[in-house]
């Protein structure tokens, strides 16, 4: 059953991010990318992790994406993006990612050899107590990152009154 | 059970597509949403070694990524968006008039 779902979610988030890659229109990108990333969300549920799979699709399918098509309702472009590519470069970056891609499963082989743990999920009480223990100075830095990001992006946007 | 090199190799899978749609794409925005699948594809090999080795401090750093994500989308669409009244254009090779 478990093996079942992980290759329909896997499937699906492939599929789906070969779709935005296909897609010419912006808006459809970011509603694949929903999908894509509410199937990794499914999938982080399967891998025993409850909480980092609601907050993915909390934080990532819900306010990420929500935020891209806010900027891409707001640039509007109404012909969309043209097609005047090179297909040499096209056919290059397929290569080097495929090169990219040898290398890294060669990598991925090192790590998965080395064996697998106990089964059981983690709770979010665990991952809660750490954050407020082991990780609490990180975890108090990120919020001054967030606040630092929402006036930088404040700032960014605002149309000066005189110029 | 499902072997933990499963979940490896997807991630690399989402990965390597991430680089592919980012060259292959030429508006900013897109090319944003790339990199954006690339953390993710991070993110899912963390929590695979999460399980595999029953380490919970990677999800504290997957939580971490994410959190910085957000913020990274937030200053970055801030930037397109200025880039787009400048320039009134997103086409990555229209952004061109830093290069000498």
């Amino acid at each position: 059953m478990a093996i079942f779902l992980f290759f329909l979610l896997s499937i699906i988030c492939v599929g789906s991010i070969l779709g935005m890659i296909i897609s010419k229109n912006q808006a459809y990108c970011a509603l694949f990318l929903v999908l894509a990333f509410a199937c990794l969300g499914g999938l982080f549920g399967l891998l025993g992790a409850p909480f980092m799979a609601v907050v993915q699709i909390i934080i990532y399918a819900g306010a990420i994406m929500v935020l891209f098509i806010f900027v891409i309702m707001m640039i509007n472009l109404r012909e969309g993006i043209s097609r005047e590519k090179k297909k040499w470069t096209i056919a290059l970056s397929v290569v080097l990612a495929l090169v990219l891609f040898i290398e890294l499963v060669f990598a991925a082989k090192g790590a998965a050899a080395l064996g697998s743990g106990p089964e059981g999920s983690v709770s979010p009480g665990e991952i809660g107590r750490l954050l407020f223990t082991k990780y609490l100075y990180p975890f108090e830095i990120t919020s001054i990152l967030i606040i630092a990001a929402l006036v930088g992006a404040i700032v960014l946007v605002k149309k000066r009154e005189k110029e | 059970m499902i072997p933990s090199s499963y979940f490896f190799i997807l991630s690399i899978i989402l990965f390597v597509l991430g680089i592919i749609a980012f060259f292959i794409k030429r508006d900013l925005i897109t090319q944003f949403m790339a990199v954006e699948i690339m953390l993710n594809a991070a993110n899912l090999a963390f929590i695979a070694l999460a399980k595999s080795h029953h380490f919970v401090d990677a999800q504290v750093i997957v939580f971490f990524i994410i959190t910085v994500a957000a913020a990274e989308a937030a200053i970055g669409l801030a930037i397109i968006l200025l880039i787009f009244r400048q320039k009134k254009s997103i086409k990555s090779q229209d952004i061109s008039s830093m290069k000498g």
